[in-house]
């Protein structure tokens, strides 16, 4: 279907692209082309300069280098409102609509039907409520857009950009939050705007969504160009190894099983929960972690995985049960005191809950370990040198710049530091929330292939993913959660696959 | 504002609520939650009101009420002025002395022989541009709006003394002609012509804010400043407005109190920038911005007033009891917000 394309001008022409910020270089020299009618997706691991390219595109970013025509003409865009008056709409990753609005005033803020001037608020609702019912949505345009999940805040944020007659719609992981079913509907009203000709630039690490999706893709590697692909034409391996440089095989082996055995009746336990649990949090579950151990957490969002994270690390107060950490009794009223029974928890919510954007890689690599040892006796530079230099190789943080600042880094090796920050801590229990999230399947080998060794060498791990596979891959045992609940709790083996899981997930299991 | 983490448990806690209330129920619900600060506000008024009316002779007599208004004109117009900037997560500290400034350059320049013509619009002048001064540095350098609006305080309340240390009466014509001018409404309630400014103030206030794009780009601000970029509002031109409107408030609102008291001097309004500030929390705007109204705002100025009456009224009270009960009822309403958001997240 897109052979006759190939002759017809692109609406969005980006050639020769290169952005600099101190220190990086984030773009260089990249091409993309957008056509009308096609799913184009932007393929790269995290840094490889996705995020950068759709911001030069929208107008976030200004260019150094390179041209940018819009229906063949040049353009140069100073900001977000200028990019939508050409008609160019960008749905990013974190919803970025005002929770605190209408959902009709979200969806038609900016383009409001006037009368004498003044905003006519009831066209306004009734041209929302249009804009839904393309979209599919059942929703009450008057109702307030946090009181939505976020699934139909981003259809929202599509409904916004249609509003404005989209030529171009730029979607950035818009299906990073969503479960199969929303995904589903979100593809299909991607497909309807594609059919009517609007050309779509899909950002996902999902690769199975994008094969399912797009027509077209561009790979970026390292902020420079690798090449445009017809989907049709180039194989997941292909793409994986165009990606990240490295031959599918080579990541493979990466993915490893923890091998190691642990018998999990063995010895006390370093930690163990009874009946532990917080009223509107999480119903009270029994949970042991053995050193060396990877327990798993499986179930949906928001099925209670991230509180019980929370209550193990002390983030939250638990109000039932209890805890003893390597047989002693334990209260965790607070972070701090998690951290002194060595208990380190990862965030799921990495910017908020987690890295330090302001301060350098350096800093933040040691800010944990900085705070255990108390303020007044400063790490010698020596030495924080030294374990600064040690895990930047490790865990291959990019780049390998130990003074630059962590906002300037992508998603991916943000993650990187701060699990640098956690190890350089020593911890004897390593909660993990989410450590994968957002991050391109080079990088995700490598935090998997850490977490087993970690094991291997005596650590516990508690491991949180809405992967499922990565769960299975890395865990022990898994325990089960829905509503809020932990249903089950299986060893994993041979014998145990995905499906079992699945299956515990849907109908609650039996105790 | 506090962020929603992707969470499936609210989508089957939403289906499930769906079933069972029905779409009409729904949105009533959540319209009162939006509204409901400002119901708190109005039930406070009504209480003290009641209580009033029980305790003492007179209290509820259109007189009462009627002079609330008039005494406090210059504090709604502040406090419309100050709902536009926490509406946005800003905050002005400046209005006190520029409202000060503003009652002293008028009582200087009619008393030089300038016309009242010249004069009005020339005050309410000032306050823009000190307005326009403040919004540039919140805007162009990023100064937080507190230092940005603390340094305009001082340098208007410095300015006041420039201009004239001493109180300087007013006795031109037409000034005080428009001082006091007043009319009676159904013969009893009385209304200055710094209450139907005041009034005008409000209404164009609320009219900027619910049906232009700059009042909606105010909310959206107070949203989140990022998502509002993203959606391609005029962020940066809306921020500098913010500060404009107040300091054109303050403007006006010293114009009223020239007109109050018939007389500028530099020392007027010395923590009025508080008062007003207390006013807009009363009425239920929240200090992280993006929720709140001027009706609420114009309600709050109303409690303020009335507390003050009440203690009058009470007669064996200091005035200093006033301070205590704001203070008080301050806490109260900042909790109150505090729950309220919580619940909603």
């Amino acid at each position: 279907m897109t052979s006759s394309k190939d002759t017809a001008r692109p609406i969005v022409e980006m050639t020769g692209i290169s952005i600099e910020f101190p220190g990086v270089k984030a773009l260089d020299g990249v091409d993309l082309r957008l056509f009308g009618g096609e799913v184009h997706a932007l393929m790269g691991e995290n840094g490889a300069g996705k995020s950068t390219l759709i911001k030069a595109l929208t107008g976030v970013y200004g260019i150094d280098a390179g041209e940018i025509l819009v229906g063949g003409a040049p353009h140069r865009f100073s900001g977000p409102g200028e990019a939508q008056g050409a008609g160019i709409a960008t749905v990013y990753q974190e919803v970025n609509l005002c929770e605190n609005l209408t959902v009709a005033e979200n969806i038609m803020l900016g383009n409001e039907p006037r009368r004498f001037g003044a905003i006519d608020w009831r066209a306004t609702r009734r041209r929302a409520a249009e804009h839904l019912a393309t979209m599919g949505l059942d929703i009450d345009p008057a109702s307030s857009l946090g009181s939505h999940s976020i699934a139909v805040q981003q259809l929202v944020a599509i409904s916004r950009a249609m509003v404005v007659d989209a030529k171009v719609l730029i979607l950035d992981e818009p299906t990073s939050s969503l479960d199969a079913d929303e995904v589903a509907r979100l593809f299909e009203v991607v497909r309807a705007l594609r059919d009517q000709g609007v050309a779509i630039l899909f950002v996902s690490h999902f690769i199975e969504q994008v094969y399912e999706i797009s027509d077209r893709m561009t790979v970026l590697r390292n902020g420079g160009l690798v090449g445009e692909y017809r989907t049709a034409e180039i194989s997941r391996g292909e793409l994986v190894s165009r990606m990240i440089g490295r031959t599918m095989e080579v990541l493979e082996d990466l993915q490893v099983r923890t091998d190691h055995a642990v018998d999990p009746t063995a010895g006390t336990p370093f930690l163990q929960a009874v009946g532990l649990g917080r009223r509107g949090s999480v119903q009270p579950f029994d949970l042991d972690v053995h050193p060396g151990e990877v327990v798993g957490l499986a179930g949906l969002l928001g099925s209670g995985r991230t509180e019980v994270a929370r209550l193990l690390a002390g983030a939250d107060r638990a109000d039932a049960g209890t805890l003893h950490v390597k047989g002693e009794p334990a209260r965790l009223r607070n972070p701090r005191a998690a951290i002194d029974r060595d208990i380190a928890f990862s965030s799921e919510d990495r910017k908020a809950e987690g890295v330090v954007g302001d301060l350098t890689v350096r800093e933040n690599i040691v800010l944990g370990l900085q705070a255990e040892r108390g303020w007044l006796r400063r790490l010698p530079g020596k030495q924080v040198d030294e374990i600064v230099d040690r895990y930047i190789t490790a865990l291959g943080i990019r780049p390998a710049n130990p003074d630059a600042l962590l906002r300037n880094l992508s998603g991916g090796n943000q993650q990187k530091v701060l699990l640098a920050r956690w190890l350089a801590t020593a911890p004897e229990l390593l909660i993990l929330d989410e450590p994968t999230r957002g991050i391109d399947v080079g990088a995700k080998a490598e935090i998997q292939r850490l977490v087993a060794d970690l094991a291997s060498r005596g650590m516990g791990v508690v491991f949180i993913s809405a992967e499922l596979e990565e769960v299975l891959r890395l865990s022990h045992r898994i325990a089960v959660m829905r509503d809020r609940q932990k249903v089950a709790e299986l060893t994993n083996g041979e014998a145990v696959g995905l499906d079992d899981v699945v299956e515990l997930i849907a109908s609650g299991g039996t105790h | 504002m506090t962020t929603t983490v992707p969470d499936g448990g609210t989508t089957q806690g939403a289906r499930a609520r769906r079933g069972g209330g029905g779409p009409a129920t729904r949105r009533a619900l959540r319209l009162d939650r939006r509204y409901l600060p400002v119901v708190g506000t109005f039930v406070v008024l009504a209480l003290i009101l009641v209580v009033g009316g029980m305790r003492y002779d007179n209290f509820l007599s259109v007189g009462v009420l009627a002079n609330l208004f008039i005494n406090n004109s210059f504090l709604i117009v502040l406090a419309v002025g100050m709902t536009f900037v926490i509406l946005t997560g800003g905050i002005d500290l400046s209005v006190g002395a520029v409202l000060a400034l503003s009652a002293v350059t008028a009582a200087y320049l009619l008393n030089a022989g300038m016309p009242a013509g010249v004069v009005i619009p020339l005050v309410v002048l000032v306050g823009s541009v000190i307005g326009l001064l403040v919004g540039a540095m919140v805007h162009v350098f990023e100064i937080q709006p507190f230092i940005a609006t603390l340094a305009a305080m001082f340098f208007a309340r410095g300015l006041c003394f420039l201009v004239a240390p001493e109180s300087i009466p007013i006795s031109e014509e037409t000034f005080v002609a428009l001082a006091g001018w007043d009319t009676w409404i159904g013969g009893q309630w009385r209304i200055t012509s710094s209450v139907v400014i005041a009034l005008v103030v409000v209404a164009v206030a609320f009219y900027l804010l619910h049906y232009t794009q700059f009042g909606r780009t105010v909310y959206a601000i107070g949203g989140g400043e990022q998502s509002a970029r993203l959606m391609g509002l005029p962020v940066a031109r809306t921020k500098v407005l913010v500060y404009v409107v107040s300091g054109t408030c303050a403007g006006i609102g010293g114009l009223l109190f020239a007109m109050y008291s018939r007389s500028g001097y530099s020392l007027t309004g010395v923590a009025m920038e508080l008062d007003a500030i207390a006013a807009v929390v009363i009425g239920g705007t929240l200090l992280t911005g993006g929720t709140g109204f001027v009706l609420g705002s114009v309600l709050g100025v109303l409690v303020l007033g009335l507390i003050q009456t009440v203690i009058t009224f009470e007669g064996t009270l200091s005035s200093w009891w006033t301070k205590i009960v704001i203070g008080g009822l301050l806490l109260v309403f900042v909790i109150l917000q505090r729950v309220l958001t919580v619940r909603r997240t």
